[in-house]
């Protein structure tokens, strides 16, 4: 129906950027003839016998996906001031994980004095515990630990959870009735006591090894997703943007990943940050009840060794809780920050005024600025 | 499709997840490799007790005999599963159904109590940041509320327990029940209860941030709908319209996510009453795990499912009296 505006825009764009004369001719064509003439004398109103209006240049692609991929979600995180922290927070943590390990040296027992408090000796800034470990160095070693195991436990998490659910609600029948049972036995079976149980039977393939440790907290946390992700399939299957592809004879699992997933990519993503920051409660909660074994120290086995110790009950002992305690909670609120604001990058409506090359296909991009403005105020 | 009333498909759901944990633990413990079993009998013949008698003892803990084939033993296990009979704790000597049942009703004390507050608290902060979206409190609040959900019950349990009750004495520093005072109904025993649960149920109160962030959210919807503008030009009162029309729609959604809460809360006593060495559930699934007393553990993995299963069952099951709307479409 806006055939015309959009593309006359978009070549009204290209027109200064562009150095492709080939494009270039097109458009200019495009602008002066509305339908082009088939030279054999065809059926001209065929709409199958269009080829496309303007060619694109392989600069333009990637300046379209530079675009889409980077330029419009971080131009929009970066007005929001939840974002800007979040992202800052996790991305000093990143930091911390790949070049904090190599500056900082790991530490040994009776490196130090015992039980220095923070702040007092420039050798050990975050003080040392009672075995003299200095704490710093522990913690920064634990956070590349702590960050695969993240990685691993969030992507497992929703990404079983994503595609259970989806192929759920998209299939029906007889396969639904099966997926949901299985994710209805995940969701009620208690999270936490199960996977203390399996961390003690397969405490040996965990020893050493972060990414098991995120896998194996993934096992109980993936069913909530997954119930939401199918209630979401079961009314987006029903829009004519799916009927289309199966009417063109689209794979199911094309339909499925490429054409409905997007569509949910808001909601996968805050997920994405949620399940990051369950990994780390509940990683550390394991760790601090000395379930799991461990090699090095992290900052669950840090809060165990301190609480063996009675570092509760002693003064001046504090400092070992708080180390890794504000680690803790300062990536989580880094996480649940970002995964606040990526509600905002992923929202096409939002998106759509922040990217300079918008595609034609989105008619309503432009004229929809008041619905918006609710969207963001509800979308938190 | 067959239309069974749903209420009975619910039910069997919920029969069929407690079946699938039944046999997830039986798994666990007959057929992995270093299986439960084999590993008790190891510990115990390498206490000096010789294998054949080791292995008498663990059949008579377990209820699962190792030497029966897999279908007979598993038909057993379950009957006796079914009859209430959890095997023997190791450790105690006890019937594991006798240890937990002097546990459990300490774990629901604390456990409802810290559920019923932190949500009075969130229902209540998150319908006053939702009356004034975008002001200042809202601000204020939602940093809140951020702050709780970041972090976890157990690192301000611990923070509770080293200023409360060590730095200041103000709270017990551990134990569920005042030492020396008679149990019974007496004012000293009931108060010192309550001043030994009162760190953990505080502790658990960052659920409210969680709760208060999804009142906000269902609130903010509610003010914008119709029936809320026509409410107005009817020239209904602000208190009229907040609690009779806002207040209520708000909640609803509300119920269900309480009656989830209690399944992680749940699984959170575990960690929760390690910290304040309060012996309820969890404590007792701990010590199981780290003492290897197996049975215990099992057993405790299976009542806090029944609990989850059970808590879940009830809020499907009753969503419906609560709103009507649910009833409708189901």
């Amino acid at each position: 129906m806006t055939r015309e505006s959009p593309s006359s825009t978009e070549s009204a764009d290209d027109h200064e950027t562009n150095t492709d004369t080939k494009s270039t001719l097109k458009t200019e064509r495009n602008g002066t003839t509305d339908r082009p003439v088939a030279t054999d004398g065809g059926n001209v109103n065929s709409p199958f016998e269009v080829v496309s209006e303007f060619e694109e240049t392989r600069r333009d692609r990637y300046r379209k996906l530079y675009d889409a991929y980077v330029y419009a979600p971080v131009s929009i995180i970066w007005r929001d001031w939840r974002a800007r922290i979040g992202l800052t927070i996790v991305l000093l943590y990143l930091l911390t994980g790949t070049v904090g390990t190599m500056l900082v040296e790991p530490t040994n027992v009776t490196e130090g004095p015992a039980l220095v408090n923070p702040f007092e000796n420039a050798e050990y800034i975050l003080g040392t515990d009672a075995q003299g470990r200095d704490l710093l160095s522990q913690t920064v070693h634990s956070t590349a630990t702590i960050l695969k195991m993240v990685v691993s436990g969030a992507v497992c998490t929703v990404g079983i959870g994503t595609t259970v659910g989806a192929i759920a609600g998209y299939k029906g029948g007889m396969v639904d009735t099966v997926l949901s049972s299985i994710t209805d036995v995940f969701i009620n079976i208690p999270g936490f006591p199960l996977v203390m149980v399996l961390g003690l039977m397969f405490s040996d393939a965990i020893l050493g090894n972060p990414y098991a440790v995120g896998v194996l907290l993934s096992v109980a946390a993936w069913g909530g997703l997954a119930r939401a992700i199918r209630s979401q399939m079961l009314t987006l299957r029903e829009e004519s943007f799916v009927e289309a592809s199966q009417a063109m004879g689209m794979r199911t699992h094309t339909i499925v990943f490429k054409e409905i997933i997007p569509h949910l990519m808001p909601y996968v993503v805050i997920n994405l940050t949620n399940a990051g920051r369950r990994v780390i409660f509940e990683a550390v909660a394991l760790y601090y009840l000395g379930i799991l074994p461990f090699e090095n120290l992290n900052w669950g086995s840090t809060l165990n060794l301190a609480y063996e110790a009675n570092a509760h009950a002693r003064p001046g002992a504090l400092h070992w809780f708080l180390v890794p305690m504000v680690a803790i909670v300062f990536i989580s609120i880094g996480l649940t920050l970002l995964g606040q604001s990526l509600d905002r990058v992923f929202n096409p409506r939002v998106r759509a005024r922040h990217e300079k090359t918008t595609s034609p296909a989105d008619p309503e991009g432009d004229s929809d600025d008041t619905t918006n403005t609710n969207d963001m105020m509800g979308g938190i | 499709m067959l239309t069974v009333d749903w209420r009975v498909r619910r039910l069997g759901q919920a029969v069929f997840t407690v079946w699938a944990v039944l046999t997830l633990s039986f798994v666990l413990i007959r057929m992995m490799p270093g299986n439960i079993m084999g590993a008790m009998i190891t510990r115990m013949t390498q206490q000096g007790i010789n294998p054949g008698r080791a292995r008498e003892l663990v059949e008579l803990r377990m209820t699962i005999d190792p030497d029966e084939p897999l279908l007979t033993a598993y038909g057993n296990y379950v009957v006796d599963t079914l009859q209430g009979n959890l095997g023997q704790s190791v450790y105690y000597g006890e019937p594991v159904t006798d240890v937990l049942a002097g546990a459990l009703p300490w774990t629901l004390f604390v456990l409802s109590w810290a559920v019923f507050i932190s949500f009075f608290i969130g229902i209540t902060v998150g319908a006053l940041m939702a009356y004034w979206e975008g002001g200042k409190l809202d601000v204020g609040l939602t940093s809140y509320a951020v702050l709780m959900g970041s972090i976890p019950f157990y690192v301000l349990a611990i923070l509770l327990l080293i200023f409360l009750s060590y730095r200041y004495g103000l709270f017990p520093n551990g134990g569920r029940q005042p030492i020396g005072a008679d149990p019974g109904f007496n004012l000293v025993y009931i108060s010192g209860i309550i001043h030994h649960a009162a760190l953990p149920i505080i502790s658990m109160l960052v659920a409210s941030g969680v709760a208060s962030l999804g009142m906000r959210g269902n609130s903010i919807r509610v003010l914008g709908e119709d029936y809320l503008r026509v409410a107005r030009l009817r020239g209904l009162s602000d208190i009229t319209i907040s609690t009779q029309y806002v207040a209520r729609n708000a909640v609803l959604p509300m119920y269900t996510t309480l009656l989830i809460s209690i399944g992680e809360m749940f699984g959170g006593s575990i960690v929760l009453e390690q910290v304040f060495q309060y012996r309820g559930l969890g404590w007792y699934m701990l010590s199981a795990t780290h003492q290897r007393d197996y049975p215990l553990m099992m057993g405790g993995f299976m009542i806090i499912t029944l609990a989850i299963v059970t808590a879940l069952l009830l809020a499907d099951l009753t969503y419906g009296y609560v709103d009507p709307r649910a009833r409708r479409t189901q």
